[in-house]
């Protein structure tokens, strides 16, 4: 009995010390915060995907706590909702953005871009890209080898083991930006979500002459220019023998999708075409 | 029997075309002459399409101070001026030319006589290395004539000439010295002049006992040259390596040799100075090795620059069947290449086919922390520690392990019984941390 | 067109693989095995078969149903570790203790932190110091070596070298006296003294050690550095107090020290990689050893000091970096 008592007083002596030291400890280093930075912290998505350019979600809440304005400061992954409850926690104007979306611009599919070689070295896009251009003749294209796929932290992009492309889940993509970071052949791009989710884009970084990318690939976009022509709002532009549609100048009237000769231009969640002429351009230019 | 300090491996050597006479490869019917030949900036066209060249004639000229000028090595018409698939799967500009006859400019003597004479001065001499668009040909094809002018405050005492050729397979400095020995030992005098040395070694592993002997008789007639036989490791003709083998010093991290008072040069490279300097020739052909287990007929080719591969490799028998994988030099440091229609270089040493047998990687196993990178790397850095920082993006950790020391020679990768691929993430690794490096400038 | 295969240099490999190296090791170990079937016959034949499979059944199980990865089983190295955990023990255990310290070696010490290449310890050891702790009478109670014995559980049981010496100092025994109680030098060189299954032997364990060498499967480092400084300490002590301390010969030949030196702290995963790192880590483990064996409780001390000098690689790998080019000038 004489024992527990001794050891109980014992512990809870030590305890009580201990407790006294650490409040004196913790007084004399104590480091004046902005309490709002924890109240922003609260109300941001806890990634720290570095999306929004800040090493964390800590950062970016300091940022946005000490910026005069929220003009800039954007977290990707919460969107507008987000930022308007940022805004509201430290009393400022929210700068609404429009909400973006990663897309992958290559088509080289196996079987649209038929492989030239083998790579048998470490399986990363960076390595392959730093000793040669790809196991395809065309040398813009997906390396296949799934960079961004690592590099996605909400799981929002996987390699297609049929195509050997990336393919972006859009419910889950956060435009975090995190994958067209990884890729070394720049070939995803982070664009405009588009209403209902509706885009169109040019899915090919190929520049070389029309010729030499059609053959290395049955989709690559030639630099033919219809698109160009067709385009009633001027927002599409040819440079380097390779389209480029402006996101925010195209209003989506998929006129450029039905001229494109090789299918290089992409429309996403658009209804069918109601009229018949209209079906899937690849089908047509087989067809032909 | 000297050799360097640090590491080392010993790959089986495989030398398949050793004492082949050297043989002169037939003239391509199109030679592509990539403008990108040297380290540093690619040369720029001085002709364009239409114009007709001699062998010999200046196709490009250097454009900056890494650069080096370049010359048609076929006489004929240039039909264009276009991008063309190099080593690399990457197109570059090229300069094609359709092949008609075989005339040389004037200027060039293209009798065998040895000329002993050196009657240009040290300007005059890099110089004429300089027009004659003379790069190191062991395989890093940096510019000749900037190594032979020291960068100012720092004085070389000797001249290391590199007759090594420590990778496997590759004979064509070996042949070059048996057949040209007189004409390297000019060669090296009249770099010797350039430098403003009085001592040359030249450094032979101890695999090739005729081409020391038969040096070692030539130089007999020299002052100042001697000959200095190796122990066989690789990487010995590595610069560093090589240094520390032959005179026993270090180069620090970061700094060139001439910091230890040491120019290394190629065999290669001392033939071309002789043939440049007293020869008025400049660099358009060189010798390179076709070999491959299954090759026919392994040998050495005096080749045009421009010549497309897959010819040469039809001159020594033709693709082997079972080829499943081609290198552009040899198989430690050599570039796989991607088609056969890929043009010669001046940096082309070798080219080797390697069966099927041997072509696949095997699998990657985990990390088993043996150590055998640790003690194959020649430069003293953890190969093992450089692919995980570099594997995981800590470019800073990866400098601070010393990863621009790294000389790509693949040694790790050869000794790794997990087969891992090291030397894969530590390139990668050198690349983005130059660039950090750089880019704090 | 054919396609060539593509990849960044070097295009050549040794064709070392780590099976080779497990192999290898196995291969330097068959001489001690043999020794121990010819000393303790039965019970080392059914201890050595029980861990060896009890360990590969272990990985199999792990890296298929709970890791549910490839199994790698054929690499050899769940193979080796039962093999030197069956060297490290009695050959008269009970088989039940042999499967639960199979359990502990592969189960807690290698897979869970990864499988190969990345257990902070020696598995083998790790199980071994598990059923010393957990089963001391029967880790530490030795059949006597006879010829082809067929015996098994109920085996004669005698004490080791080092445990008579222990004894006979903590009685107060002058060392002269104990001297006469061990083995034979002959003895300790063929083998016939007590001890766990693999560690009796010393020629037999030295002829592994030029194999290990001549296929360059390890370096003299570790083994040479762990023997080194037991010499020289032991050779210290006993000049200082020939009466209290036995020599150099008496701590080399008795034991696990040859086994540990040669087989365990060699071990590729747990061992430091530069050559520098080598000799501090065999340095300090032959120093731990002899204080534990002379100053600690236990008669033995060779897996602890391997086991501590594990938990320090890290740190060495982190602070001894290898003699790098260029570094001697500036």
């Amino acid at each position: 009995m004489n024992v527990i008592l001794i050891t109980v007083l014992m512990l809870g002596l030590l305890g009580a010390v201990a407790a006294v030291i650490l409040y004196f400890v913790a007084q004399k280093f104590k480091v004046f915060e902005d309490p709002r930075i924890d109240e922003v912290q609260e109300v941001l998505p806890a990634a720290n995907c570095g999306g929004c350019g800040f090493a964390g979600c800590r950062a970016f809440a300091e940022a946005c706590v000490k910026a005069d304005t929220l003009d800039g400061l954007f977290c990707p992954v919460g969107g507008n909702e987000v930022m308007a409850q940022v805004a509201a926690a430290i009393g400022q104007e929210a700068v609404v953005a429009d909400p973006k979306i990663a897309v992958v611009r290559c088509n080289g599919s196996c079987e649209n871009r038929p492989h030239t070689n083998m790579y048998n070295g470490a399986s990363s896009c960076a390595v392959a890209a730093a000793l040669y251009g790809g196991e395809t003749a065309c040398s813009y294209g997906c390396l296949g080898l799934g960079d961004c796929e690592v590099a996605c932290e909400f799981d929002a992009l996987h390699m297609n083991p049929i195509t050997g492309l990336p393919e972006i889940d859009e419910e889950k993509c956060t435009s975090c930006g995190a994958c067209v970071k990884a890729c070394p052949k720049l070939i995803i791009e982070l664009r405009k979500k588009g209403p209902k989710s509706r885009r169109i884009f040019v899915s090919c970084v190929n520049k070389d002459k029309g010729a030499v990318a059609k053959k290395a690939c049955d989709v690559a976009c030639i630099g033919c220019g219809k698109c160009e022509k067709v385009c009633e709002f001027n927002a599409i532009t040819i440079e380097n023998n390779l389209a480029y549609i402006d996101p925010v100048k195209c209003r989506l009237c998929r006129k450029c999708v039905e001229v494109c000769p090789t299918g290089a231009i992409h429309e996403l969640n658009f209804p069918p075409r109601k009229e018949k002429e209209t079906i899937a351009p690849v089908n047509q230019e087989k067809a032909e | 029997m000297k050799t360097f300090k640090i590491g080392g491996i010993h790959p089986p050597e495989n030398k398949l075309s050793a004492n082949k006479t050297i043989q002169v490869a037939p003239l391509p019917t199109q030679a592509i002459v990539m403008l990108g030949q040297c380290l540093g900036a690619p040369s720029t066209p001085v002709v364009e399409k239409g114009s007709e060249v001699k062998v010999g004639t200046l196709l490009a000229k250097s454009s900056g101070f890494v650069s080096a000028n370049l010359h048609a090595p076929v006489s004929g018409k240039v039909v264009k001026i276009d991008e063309f698939i190099d080593a690399s799967g990457y197109k570059k500009s090229a300069v094609v030319i359709d092949v008609e006859g075989d005339v040389w400019e004037d200027a060039i003597d293209r009798s065998t006589t040895l000329i002993k004479e050196i009657k240009a001065s040290k300007e005059e001499i890099i110089k004429k290395i300089a027009d004659a668009g003379i790069v190191g040909l062991g395989g890093a094809t940096f510019p000749t004539h900037i190594k032979l002018t020291p960068p100012p405050g720092k004085t070389a005492e000797v001249l290391i000439i590199n007759g090594v050729e420590c990778e496997p397979y590759l004979t064509s400095d070996h042949q070059l010295m048996m057949e040209k020995g007189e004409e390297i030992v000019v060669g090296i005098t009249i770099l010797m002049k350039a430098i403003g040395v009085n001592r040359a070694i030249i450094g032979i592993e101890n695999n090739k006992p005729d081409a020391i002997a038969h040096l070692r008789k030539i130089v007999a007639q020299y002052s100042g040259i001697e000959v200095c036989p190796l122990k066989v490791q690789y990487p010995q003709g590595g610069e560093k390596q090589l240094i520390d083998a032959i005179i026993n010093r270090q180069v620090p991290s970061g700094t060139l040799p001439v910091e230890v008072g040491a120019v290394v040069q190629n065999i290669g490279t001392a033939f071309a100075v002789y043939e440049a300097v007293q020869k008025n020739k400049p660099l358009f052909e060189r010798i390179i090795t076709i070999t491959g287990k299954s090759v026919k007929t392994p040998c050495n080719l005096l080749a045009r620059i421009g010549t497309p591969f897959s010819q040469l490799i039809d001159f020594c028998g033709g693709l082997p069947n079972d080829t499943a994988k081609i290198v552009g030099g040899g198989p430690m440091m050599g570039k796989a290449l991607v088609s056969v229609d890929v043009p010669m270089t001046k940096g082309s040493s070798g080219l080797l086919m390697i069966p099927e047998a041997e072509a696949q990687r095997q699998t990657i196993r985990n990390c088993i922390r043996c150590g055998k990178c640790v003690s194959a790397c020649a430069m003293g850095i953890e190969p093992f520690l450089l692919m995980a920082t570099s594997e995981r993006a800590m470019w800073e950790e990866a400098e601070s392990a010393h990863i621009m020391d790294c000389i790509e020679c693949g040694s790790c990768m050869f000794v790794c019984p997990s087969n891992r691929p090291l030397l894969d993430y530590i390139r990668l690794g050198k690349a983005k941390v130059g660039a950090i490096i750089r880019s704090r400038k | 067109m054919s396609k060539f295969i593509v990849s960044p240099s070097p295009h050549i490999h040794s064709g070392n693989s780590v099976q080779k190296s497990m192999y290898g090791v196995i291969v330097a170990l068959l001489p001690a095995l043999a020794v121990s079937l010819v000393f303790f016959g039965l019970g080392a034949l059914i201890i050595t078969l029980t861990a060896i499979l009890s360990c590969v059944i272990f990985e199999y199980v792990i890296q298929k149903y709970l890791l549910k990865g490839e199994p790698t089983i054929l690499d050899g190295s769940a193979i080796l570790t039962g093999l030197l955990l069956a060297f490290n023990v009695p050959s008269n255990l009970p088989i039940w203790m042999m499967v639960v310290g199979a359990a502990v070696a592969i189960g807690i010490a290698k897979m869970t932190f990864g499988g190969l290449g990345n257990n902070p310890f020696n598995p083998a050891l790790a199980g071994r110091v598990f059923m010393l702790i957990s089963f001391p009478v029967h880790m530490t109670s030795w059949p006597k070596p006879e010829i082809l014995p067929l015996t098994y559980i109920d085996a004669v049981t005698g004490a080791t070298p080092l445990g008579i010496m222990k004894e006979g100092l903590a009685k107060g025994d002058s060392l002269t006296n104990i001297m006469t109680q061990i083995p034979s030098f002959t003895d300790m060189l063929i083998g016939k003294m007590g001890g766990s299954l693999g560690e009796i032997s010393a020629i037999a364990l030295l002829i592994g050690f030029v194999y290990l060498l001549w296929k360059k499967i390890i370096t003299w480092h570790i083994p040479v550095s762990v023997i080194g400084a037991v010499a020289i300490f032991t050779a210290i002590l006993h000049g200082a107090n020939p009466q209290a301390y036995a020599g150099p010969v008496f701590h080399i030949f008795t034991g696990g020290l040859l086994l540990g030196a040669i087989f365990m702290a060699t071990d590729y995963v747990t061992s430091p990689m530069s050559k520098t790192g080598m000799l501090i880590y065999g340095t300090m483990i032959g120093v731990i050893t002899i204080l534990i064996r002379v100053f600690g409780a236990y008669p033995e001390g060779v897996s602890f000091a391997i086991l501590i000098m594990n938990a320090f690689t890290p740190l060495i790998n982190k602070y001894i970096k290898p003699k790098r080019y260029g570094e001697i000038l500036k």
